[in-house]
């Protein structure tokens, strides 16, 4: 089988690193946004924000060899053949750019919001029906970037990816089984106690900023 | 936005975002996030938590063909139908399993009506309609039940439940909700495994009723 070279070493994305350390070392991204500020943002974030606005092929295939591999092992990891995840891969990164008027920055992070297209493509092809989604929120017509809030959810997710690094490797599989939809919820309350516990309190602190956001939203 | 007092559960939250749940289950959730900013926003939090167990996920090659079949066709048109909107009570992913249709009532009896949305073996989900002052058919089930309100209120042994309240009942629960006098209780009732109703008749109505 063919692959390629991820456009960076692997090694700069472990440990969890400030998304401000990576967004310099990665600079030549920046030159994709015409907003500002944005230096701030994480590059995954900057080459979204420039599929959304300006339809920017460079920078989605950006974002395409960042993910699209990850993704593909996700996926087998959930227990798909290299063949059936292709397909959803294919799929899922076809929406990121179908659906980039969609992202908001203010309320996901890149990752999250392609880990739950790939997720519901996934379903929908196991099922072989559209899974029940949530309808999608109003966009106010013009929407003004507030940095801070957007700079505040990349660093909670960066919290939130230190928490996980310092789990035991044992308890850390089951935080990645759960989100992989491999244990049933029952499994997760009887194999973690603490560590479950930890993770959840980092997604409150998240929680206050996106409940924050989603007050500040118009809904009609 | 009416002030909703009963709320998804974390679990069942982080299990949807896993996508581990049945369809009718998923149907209720994902009706209840649309209806409510809170557990909208705990919903983005677990997504966030898959979101960053993606990030850390070993990569594996994907294939050159099926990059290149991707950008060849960025450029092409493709039209994707505008997802479906909430329409008079019934929020959008109920519209979108009603392909945008109104629902086509069932007459249970006693004034009661349901609009099946979807059944299998292993669960169902449908709408139900309970005119002001009647109960629902007492019932145990053998799985998770979800119940939430579309309109008007209902209120039994779990307490009282409002438009976008969702009543979260287990095998050990035995309910019979009372819809509240007023205006019909139009719910969105969604269960893993059969209904059991206790009187004798319900039960033997139940294979043809579908519940």
């Amino acid at each position: 089988m063919m692959t390629f070279e991820l456009d960076y070493a692997p090694d700069e994305e472990q440990a969890g690193q400030a998304p401000i350390a990576t967004a310099v070392r990665t600079s030549r991204a920046a030159r994709h946004v015409t907003l500002e500020p944005t230096k701030e943002y994480s590059p995954q974030t900057q080459w979204m924000i420039a599929v959304r606005d300006h339809q920017d092929k460079s920078a989605y295939l950006q974002l395409f060899d960042h993910f699209a591999p990850r993704l593909k092992g996700y996926l087998m990891r959930s227990g798909m053949s290299d063949a059936q995840a292709e397909d959803i891969v294919q799929d899922a990164m076809l929406s990121v750019w179908r659906k980039a008027h969609l992202f908001d920055p203010h309320r996901a992070a890149v990752s999250s919001w392609i880990y739950q297209i790939a997720r519901n493509r996934q379903i929908d092809v196991i099922r072989k029906e559209k899974r029940p989604v949530p309808e999608e929120l109003k966009q106010p017509e013009e929407t003004e970037e507030d940095a801070s809030q957007i700079v505040g959810l990349e660093q909670e997710l960066s919290k939130l990816r230190d928490a996980l690094q310092t789990l035991s490797p044992d308890q850390r599989q089951v935080i990645e089984h759960a989100y992989l939809g491999e244990l049933s919820h029952k499994d997760i309350r009887e194999k973690t106690g603490l560590p479950l516990g930890t993770i959840k309190s980092r997604i409150r602190l998240g929680l206050t900023r996106l409940r924050h956001e989603l007050k500040g939203l118009n809904r009609s | 936005m009416t002030s909703i007092a009963h709320h998804i559960p974390d679990h069942l939250l982080q299990a949807y975002a896993a996508g581990t749940l049945h369809y009718s289950m998923d149907m209720v959730i994902a009706a209840h996030v649309s209806m409510c900013d809170e557990c909208r926003a705990r919903l983005a939090a677990h997504e966030c938590a898959g979101g960053a167990v993606l990030e850390e996920a070993r990569s594996v090659g994907v294939s050159q063909g099926m990059r290149a079949r991707v950008l060849a066709a960025l450029d092409a048109p493709c039209d994707m139908r505008p997802p479906r909107r909430a329409s008079g009570v019934f929020p959008a992913p109920v519209m979108e399993a009603l392909s945008g249709q109104p629902p086509k009532w069932q007459k249970m009896g006693a004034g009661v009506r349901q609009s099946l949305l979807h059944a299998d073996k292993a669960g169902s989900v449908r709408l139900l309609y309970i005119p002001g002052g009647q109960a629902v058919p007492d019932h145990g089930h053998h799985g998770l039940e979800l119940t939430l309100v579309l309109q008007g209120a209902f209120s039994d042994e779990g307490g009282r439940f409002g438009v976008g309240d969702v009543e979260v009942a287990d095998d050990s629960v035995e309910h019979t909700p009372i819809a509240e006098i007023g205006p019909a209780c139009i719910c969105l009732a969604a269960t893993e495994g059969s209904l059991r109703f206790n009187a004798l008749i319900p039960r033997l109505l139940q294979p043809f009723l579908r519940i």
